[in-house]
């Protein structure tokens, strides 16, 4: 909404200030002016002012208008607001007044309807102050009787409207219309009308969408001789579902649906009237006033309020200009400023509980309580005039999970993963082949209103979002990226959403081979010891408190199917799944044109962070000599790793402290398919003497004896 | 690799200098030309092995030749004034060695390497820019005093809108801004689901679940049902704050914010409240700071106005504390939000907007998307 500057002044004789000080003014009490035109001058060079763009919050429907703004100018400067001159020629007198009647029906939504009747005027092009601040609005003038009502509502923000008086069969009818009643409006589209459209009719027919458009029968013509001037008072709801049915957002709705002024009708109706006079013609009789009183009474004259001063400086605290023990905001500043805003008050009749009785404008619907009185009294103080003070500060208390998320970012961040963030939504294909690692529920959550096709869900697992950003990435000839997202995945229903606490891995790029993992395996390994990494963050059990979760890790080469099979795996702890990683399975990968593998991980945090966080226990470094032995042993593919170590530590031997795959090696040439060679290291202490060489080869021994019975022969 | 003398080699064995007579004046003037071929020798990079070698060795050193060819044929009483000076040079010797060994100039390239080659490091992991900008506002009012509380980002229509005094037909209740979980329509409209639209239902359920006093700052995703462009994403991050105590007032709110925003951006920066309109708050107010990057004088990140919109903010609205209360007794628990004693502020801020600010990030999508050239400018 634009504001003419010099229209605004006429209202407030006396503003001291220049407009751009003006603006500055009226935004930081709220009536934001987001843009500030310098006019120029007219043909006399007088200067034309400023044209201000407003963004008024839509609470404040009063100040969409200049007499709005002019009265927050005039209550900023303390000066008095201009009223309105109201005052028409002489009527003719008429011996049957107009008939205007509000339907029963229609009394719930229509407050007030006034109307008067003009006639033999003259339909000429606008002149004067119309056409002049028509023209620096960039607003187009049509006719002296249709910009009059244009005119009203820049002007005072009340809209009206004028009818060609000889188009009305009979008299006015404010009623709910039919259903499937026909009326063409000035945008000459034909409506189909339901039960709750408010129509403004006549005796034979619909004329008008009421607060919404005029109709096109009745409409002002250059032959137009009597109009009928309508000014009315509209229920918000009711304008704001005829707008949204018939898809019209206009000028009179928008102000409408926020709230209009009940007391501005008769107003609204005069000034209008008094314009369209300007270029002849009389007004017929008195104007006619139709009020409903129960919606009189919960907006022109509702009850006063009670506003206690000291609530005002209870709520608002310090000001810059406080004295000491006395508030720069006394009573008499709070008078001053509300009783300039349109509010009347009185001294209270109880005032040990309230300091004056405050009866609301009718214009400030959006007044009601006391907290909004001492709003009111903040903001024309002026924001920026309150003191800075602190409260009184709390204890902080820990939230229970941020030890344990802060100590898993940490380590991923540590491990050489980036943390990213990835979209909440999922496609339904994804939801059906995506699942989280351990749900707790099994529907997908779907949206009513999705973004698009690919959001149609709420995502059951992180997988697929982290395999959106690694395609990203290698689409971009990034070939190397880490990424984790630690984030909320959705299942359940729609009656009860379950919402989980999740992590993926993601992982693309070159990997050289290592003694233990060829390169096409490395990663699927690395994610293997990310998980057992973040596992060894944690406690066993809250009585176990040194001991790592890691340990209780068992793998299972079952993996959703979104994963490869026999390249993919799932961790268990205590039986249960808490993690599935492994190779993108080659469909998944075929189907998003990926041309290089890539890996990924999903664990379920809330299992995770039902552990304690781990806190190691030390032991004692032993001050005697570590013995390391090697053994090379050839086994068949069919003796995993697994079954290795429980055979040597089978063996009961306290003093092996360490034992380690060091190198697999496989020469498919050699005529050894099937098998492969293992070079072993096992490493020997006591904490309480030097090992002696015969118990060595004892232990040696053991261990040989105990991996050829497993199918191994020692390599020389 | 061999060093380079800055004399040629030839001079290893030249001859030995005469020594014309032994009185103190041609001693100092035969000293003195030896001391100016040291100091020559040494004024230039040199190889500090071979020059060593030249004077001090044992069998060839030119010390060791000079010193015997002069002292064989001094007259006794010359022997003590040419060992003295001997000495004197010897030490003026080993001092410009000294110096050689505390300048390693060939030494590094003796040893084989290129230093100028990179540094070779494992990567480690880059922080996510708006996940470290949340965690330091967040740590920001952990100083003040504020715990963090967290919601869930699906909730139901009563905390993220009837609770926090959003009227019924309100914009933000449209679907065309809010996201809506299928199938609500035939439940009653407090329970209907919804993606929140906001941190703010935490404030509601941490005050049915506590009371007051109440200081807690909520980080967290929100969605709108907003076409994605530079600036706007249906994924966002809010970091919220309320604060709830016997007579808080607006100037504490002031306080709070201006010390915050003073925390997170500089000592220097300043604030500036207008009036502004939530639901949920009353006085309600939005927050400026002075521009980070023009210091207030204007620039174009500023579009010239020297100042920066950050936040909203306000008094909690008091409809917001019936609805606590009543929610509260529904659940058994005492009312405990009177509004005759207390009294709280609330807060909100975009973390993507504070983010883009703070690292001059001009299209919020890049946040979303796991691009690691993005990412690896935060390294
Ligand atoms: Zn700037």
């Amino acid at each position: 909404m634009n504001i003419l500057s010099n229209w605004l002044r006429t209202y407030v004789p006396g503003i001291a200030v220049d407009d751009l000080q003006l603006a500055e003014d009226l935004t930081l009490r709220g009536i934001a002016v987001e843009g500030v035109h310098d006019l120029g001058s007219d043909t006399e060079g007088k200067p034309n002012g400023h044209l201000f763009e407003m963004d008024i919050t839509t609470n404040r429907v009063d100040a969409m208008n200049h007499y709005g703004i002019a009265r927050e100018a005039a209550t900023i400067y303390n000066l008095p607001l201009v009223p309105f001159d109201t005052a028409l020629p002489a009527a003719q007198s008429v011996a049957q007044p107009f008939s205007v009647e509000i339907a029963d029906d229609a009394k719930n939504v229509c407050g007030r309807f006034t109307a008067r009747v003009l006639r033999g005027v003259t339909i000429a092009p606008s002149n004067g102050l119309v056409a002049e601040y028509f023209a620096l609005l960039g607003l187009k003038a049509i006719s002296n009787a249709v910009d009059a009502s244009n005119f009203v509502l820049q002007g005072m923000g009340h809209p009206t409207h004028a009818f060609d008086l000889d188009k009305i069969d009979g008299g006015i009818l404010v009623r709910l219309a039919r259903k499937g009643e026909k009326l063409r409006l000035l945008d000459g589209t034909e409506r189909t009308l339901e039960a709750d459209d408010l129509v403004i009719a006549d005796h034979s027919k619909a004329l008008s969408l009421a607060g919404v458009m005029g109709g096109w029968d009745s409409m002002i013509t250059p032959e137009t001789k009597n109009i009928l001037v309508e000014a009315a008072w509209f229920d918000p709801a009711s304008i704001r579902r005829s707008s949204r049915r018939h898809g019209l957002h206009t000028d009179a709705s928008h102000r409408y649906e926020r709230g209009a002024d009940f007391n501005a009708c008769p107003v609204a109706n005069a000034r209008v009237s008094k314009l369209i006079l300007q270029s002849g013609g009389t007004p017929e009789g008195e104007l006619i006033d139709r009020i409903v009183p129960a919606i009189a009474a919960r907006t022109a004259d509702r009850s006063p309020i009670a506003l206690s001063i000291h609530q005002v400086q209870r709520h608002l605290g310090t000001t810059l200009d406080d004295q000491p023990k006395q508030s720069a905001l006394t009573a008499e500043i709070v008078r001053q400023y509300l009783t300039a805003l349109g509010c009347e008050l009185t001294a209270h009749a109880n005032s040990a509980d309230a300091t004056f009785a405050v009866k609301l404008p009718s214009w400030r619907l959006d007044l009601e309580r006391e907290i909004d009185l001492i709003e009111e009294v903040a903001r024309v103080y002026g924001y920026n005039r309150f003191a800075n003070t602190l409260p009184t500060a709390l204890p902080v208390m820990a939230h229970p999970l941020a030890a344990a998320e802060a100590a898993v970012r940490t380590r991923l961040l540590a491990l050489g993963y980036s943390e990213a963030i990835s979209s909440s939504f999922a496609s339904e294909a994804d939801g059906a082949t995506f699942r989280a690692v351990c749900p707790t529920a099994s529907g997908a959550i779907a949206l009513e209103n999705p973004l698009s096709d690919e959001a149609r869900l709420l995502r059951p697992s992180l997988a697929p979002g982290m395999l959106a950003m690694l395609a990203h990435n290698l689409n971009r000839d990034v070939r190397e990226a880490r990424l984790f997202e630690q984030g909320s995945v959705f299942t359940g229903s729609q009656e009860l959403v379950v919402e989980s606490h999740s992590l993926s891995l993601g992982l693309a790029g070159e990997m050289a081979a290592t003694s233990l993992h060829s390169a096409k395996d490395v990663a699927i390994f690395e994610l293997k010891g990310v998980v057992e990494s973040l596992l060894s963050l944690f406690a066993a059990s809250p009585e176990t408190l040194g001991r790592s979760a890691a340990a209780g890790l068992t793998f299972s080469n079952d993996a959703p199917a979104w994963l490869e099979a026999g390249r993919s795996a799932t961790a268990l702890l205590g039986g249960v799944p808490i993690a599935c990683f492994g190779e993108l399975a080659a469909t998944q990968r075929e189907a998003r044109k990926l041309r290089q593998p890539v890996y990924l991980a999903e664990m379920d945090l809330d299992a995770l962070y039902r552990l304690p966080l781990r806190r190691a226990t030390a032991r004692e470094i032993s001050r005697f000599q570590a013995v390391e032995r090697d053994f090379s042993f050839t086994f068949a593919d069919a003796v995993e790793w697994r079954c290795i170590a429980e055979a040597i530590h089978a063996l009961g031997i306290a003093e092996l402290t360490r034992l380690a795959p060091v190198e697999i090696f496989r020469d498919a040439k050699a005529g050894s398919a099937g098998s492969y060679a293992l070079l072993l290291r096992c490493v020997f202490q006591s904490n309480l003497r030097t090992l002696r060489e015969d118990e060595l080869n004892d232990w040696s021994a053991r261990l040989i004896a105990a991996l050829t019975a497993l199918g191994g022969s020692i390599r020389r | 690799m061999t060093g380079r003398s800055a004399r040629p080699k030839a001079t290893m064995n030249e001859t030995i200098p005469q020594l014309s007579s032994y009185d103190e004046t041609s001693l100092d003037a035969a000293f003195a030309t030896l001391g100016a071929e040291v100091r020559d020798e040494t004024s230039t990079p040199h190889d500090a092995e071979a020059f060593r070698l030249r004077w001090l060795g044992r069998k060839q050193g030119r010390l060791k030749l000079v010193s015997d060819a002069w002292l064989k044929s001094a007259p006794a009483e010359a022997r003590k004034p040419l060992g003295m000076r001997f000495n004197q040079l010897k030490q003026q010797i080993e001092a410009a060695l000294a110096g050689a060994t505390a300048t390693p100039l060939a030494s590094a390239k003796k040893a084989g390497i290129d230093i100028t080659l990179p540094g070779a490091v494992r990567a480690s992991g880059i922080q996510h820019p708006l996940l470290k900008t949340m965690n330091e506002i967040v740590a920001v009012f952990h100083h003040l005093g504020y715990s963090t509380a967290l919601g869930p980002q699906v909730e139901s229509d009563f905390y993220n809108f009837e609770a926090l005094n959003f009227p019924p037909n309100h914009p933000a209740r449209d679907t065309q801004d809010t996201l809506v979980v299928a199938g609500q329509q035939s439940r009653p409209s407090r329970d209907r689901l919804l993606m929140r639209t906001h941190t703010s239902p935490v404030q509601i359920r941490t005050m049915v679940a506590q009371a007051a006093p109440v200081r807690i700052v909520v980080p967290g995703k929100v969605h709108r049902n907003d076409a994605a462009d530079a600036t706007h994403s249906p994924v966002f991050h809010q970091v919220e704050g309320l604060c709830v105590d016997t007579n808080i007032t607006f100037s504490d709110l002031k306080g709070t914010l201006d010390h915050a925003m003073k925390a997170l951006f500089g000592s220097g920066v300043k604030t500036r409240f207008f009036p502004s309109f939530f639901p949920f708050t009353e006085p309600s107010a939005d927050v400026q700071i002075s521009c980070i990057f023009c210091a207030g004088k204007g620039c174009r990140k500023c579009k010239q106005s020297g100042w920066i919109e950050l936040l909203g903010c306000g008094m909690v609205d008091p409809a917001v504390f019936a609805s606590v209360d009543q929610q509260r007794e529904a659940q058994g628990l005492p009312r405990a939000y009177g509004t005759a004693k207390i009294s709280g502020f609330a807060f909100g801020m975009g973390v993507e907007r504070i983010a883009m600010i703070q690292h001059g990030i001009s299209d919020i999508g890049h946040f979303y998307s796991g691009d690691m050239r993005f990412l690896e400018q935060f390294a």
